[in-house]
């Protein structure tokens, strides 16, 4: 049981799914997805426990090793992510008992844990497997039932976002394979092992260079246009402001989180760092782009009266923080992007489920009709300001860990400019969430209306992730030691 | 034996951008979707080619003699062995081929005197990709089906113009 847990992490949530879809009746669906959900969860827990202990954790399909078979290969590294989908899914599901009744028909109940449960599996998957075309495989299964999802939503212009997602998607899940292909073609292999040992020989021999570098590029701009890296990013504001509530809570903290960790996986794992940073100088790209990302973003955010939208373009904002500590190549920079994953997955979640809070009890996320709202539900917009301190980096909240350690990477290479990028881009966020808290706790509401606190069942997932954003924050030393311990296997730096 | 050199590479640079160029040029959805899934038909035709060897035949193990009739079931793992062997050793060859053409990979097989296998995983692989890319055109099209029932068009511009007006 226990040496077969990294498949049974992802196989489990993957039978559950047409389960789910075959009881076709809401309470028994739910109860599958929930246990699903959990169940990963523990699962990804005794996972990352075993690889702090051991080290990396290697298990070969069907017990063919690695260059013929897939293997799934689990360092800090994934095991981090694996956990940071599994608790938010797991949360998430709690959260989606009520918030699904009140916005999605009946009939559809079951066939929404069943993309649920897919999107958890493909979203593991991308996380543990050691093998590319394997990503690929697992992408399509977390877009495409992610799609599905986001078209649950009950204004019409769902539909059209989730189309758009769909062909923006597609494509840049079809230049990953292209990018697979051509280093495929070059080294023979698709383990990430055993390209990560073969592609400097290639690249060295002089020939077939160009090839590699053409693969690169590929899957830079794959993997960016699938983790919405400004300007690859139009797919990412109406998803999740049209998505059904916890869709877009459990969406925002997850498969944006998953493509940044892909990333890393390409350029860290399987071209070297060296490679990525030396030869293909991918920082002067990557940089500029999260710097910009940073400040457009949060700038656009400001201007929004649709809350979800608000907190969706503040989330593009935040993936340019991930680039950013990631495009820095050092230890510190790495580690605070993978802090921020964590962090921003908690606090993104906290701000998505209180506006879906909201939106159970008056329908809509429209600033204008929030006023007033801090007196009628107060534990709900208690929790939208928790998650809010967390975003803008007040200390004390998970954002002030990842701030602190992204602003020290920039410090430490000397990049003034980069550390001030940072620390405007929190201003930014201080505007865009008082915005909200102006309106809710100092505006008064006009019509009457008697509106009531949400449902437990709603607050208490919400108050989790809100707790979990302060505990972490106070309690910053078990994530980050995880996450520079994931740093240093990334970069191959034995601590 | 009739050498083709890049002949297919240019077709799939043609169909890549073919496909590419609809999906962002055409308004109408269903044309949206044809041109996502030629885009995604030439990266199929990309694979395979990488896997054709000129003078390679199907990756199915051709008794040479040297197994010996009977086999038991060990021998057929053995032989399964040898196969994926070659098969890796092909996709080496696979990339001259990239860079030098076919005739000079065809020169290196006839002089090694072993059988010729074309590379069987691409194929493989793209099994996996064809379903892919059934199923993302299925969903595609289920939901111009929904958008068509939400807004009675399925020409981008026109949903535009009844959000903005909505």
């Amino acid at each position: 049981m226990s040496q077969n847990l990294p498949a049974l992490l992802v196989v489990v949530p993957m039978i559950l799914a047409p389960l789910a879809a075959l009881l076709n009746r809401p309470g028994p669906s739910w109860v599958v997805a929930a246990i699903g959900s959990w169940f990963s969860f523990g699962a990804a827990l005794r996972l990352l426990g075993r690889v702090l202990d051991e080290g990396v954790v290697v298990y070969s399909l069907g017990g063919w090793a690695a260059p013929i078979g897939i293997e799934y290969r689990i360092d800090q590294v994934s095991a981090f992510v694996t956990v940071i989908v599994s608790s938010i899914a797991a949360i998430a599901i709690l959260y989606a008992r009520s918030s699904v009744r009140d916005e999605i028909h009946e009939d559809r109940h079951a066939l929404f844990y069943a993309a649920f449960l897919l999107n958890v599996c493909g979203l593991l998957g991308i996380s543990i497997t050691g093998d590319v075309f394997n990503v690929f495989v697992f992408l399509e299964v977390s877009s495409l039932s992610a799609y599905a999802m986001i078209a649950l939503g009950q204004d019409r212009r769902a539909l059209t976002s989730a189309f758009q997602y769909l062909i923006m998607g597609s494509v840049g899940a079809t230049f990953i394979v292209i990018g697979i292909g051509l280093l495929f073609v070059m080294t023979g292999t698709l383990g990430m092992a055993d390209l990560a040992a073969r592609i400097p020989a290639v690249w060295a021999s002089g020939e077939g260079d160009r090839t590699i570098a053409v693969a690169f590029t590929f899957l830079t701009v794959g993997v960016t246009l699938k983790l919405a890296l400004f300007p690859l990013h139009l797919w990412l504001p109406n998803a999740y402001t049209f998505a059904p509530s916890a869709v877009t809570g459990y969406m925002a903290a997850t498969s944006t989180k998953v493509s940044v960790y892909l990333l890393m996986r390409f350029f860290f794992t399987v071209f070297g760092e060296q490679f990525s940073f030396e030869q293909m100088h991918l920082d002067m790209v990557l940089t500029p782009l999260a710097l910009v990302s940073i400040l457009a973003m949060s700038l656009v955010a400001i201007y929004q009266s649709n809350v979800k939208r608000l907190l969706a373009f503040s989330s593009v904002a935040q993936i340019g923080y991930m680039v950013l500590g990631i495009s820095l190549g050092s230890v510190v920079g790495v580690a605070a992007g993978i802090i921020h994953l964590f962090n921003h997955a908690v606090m993104k979640g906290a701000l998505f489920m209180a506006m879906g809070c909201v939106m159970y009890r008056i329908g809509s996320v429209r600033l204008e009709d929030m006023k007033g709202l801090g007196k009628a539900m107060p534990w709900t917009m208690a929790a939208f300001v928790g998650g809010g301190l967390s975003m803008i980096g007040v200390p004390l909240t998970v954002g002030f860990v990842s701030k602190w350690y992204l602003v020290q990477g920039a410090l430490a290479q000397g990049r003034w400019a980069v550390a001030a990028v940072v620390m405007v881009g929190s201003l930014m966020a201080l505007i865009y969430i008082w915005k909200v808290v102006e309106v809710a706790y100092f505006q008064r509401r006009e019509d009457e209306a008697d509106i009531r606190e949400a449902p437990l069942s709603l607050l208490i997932p919400t108050w989790a992730l809100v707790a979990a954003s302060f505990w972490f924050g106070i309690d910053a030393g078990t994530t980050s030691s995880v996450a520079i311990s994931a740093a240093e296997t990334l970069l191959g730096v034995l601590p | 034996m009739i050498s083709f050199g890049l002949f297919n590479y240019w077709a799939v640079i043609v169909l890549m951008m073919v496909g590419f160029y609809t999906l962002i040029s055409r308004d109408n959805l269903v044309k949206k979707l044809i041109g996502l899934n030629i885009f995604q038909t030439s990266v199929i035709m990309m694979y395979v080619s990488f896997g054709k060897i000129s003078g390679g035949t199907a990756p199915i193990l051709i008794d040479s003699g040297d197994h010996g009739g009977g086999e038991d079931h060990g021998g057929a793992e053995d032989a399964g062995h040898a196969v994926v062997e070659t098969a890796v050793d092909a996709v080496g060859s696979a990339g001259e081929f990239l860079t030098q053409g076919a005739s000079g990979v065809a020169h290196a097989a006839s002089e090694a005197g072993e059988i010729l296998y074309s590379n069987p995983i691409p194929h493989v692989l793209m099994l996996t990709a064809i379903v892919v890319g059934v199923a993302t055109l299925a969903l595609g099209l289920s939901l111009v089906i929904r958008i068509n029932e939400a807004y009675g068009t399925i020409e981008e511009d026109e949903i535009a113009r009844k959000d903005n007006a909505a």
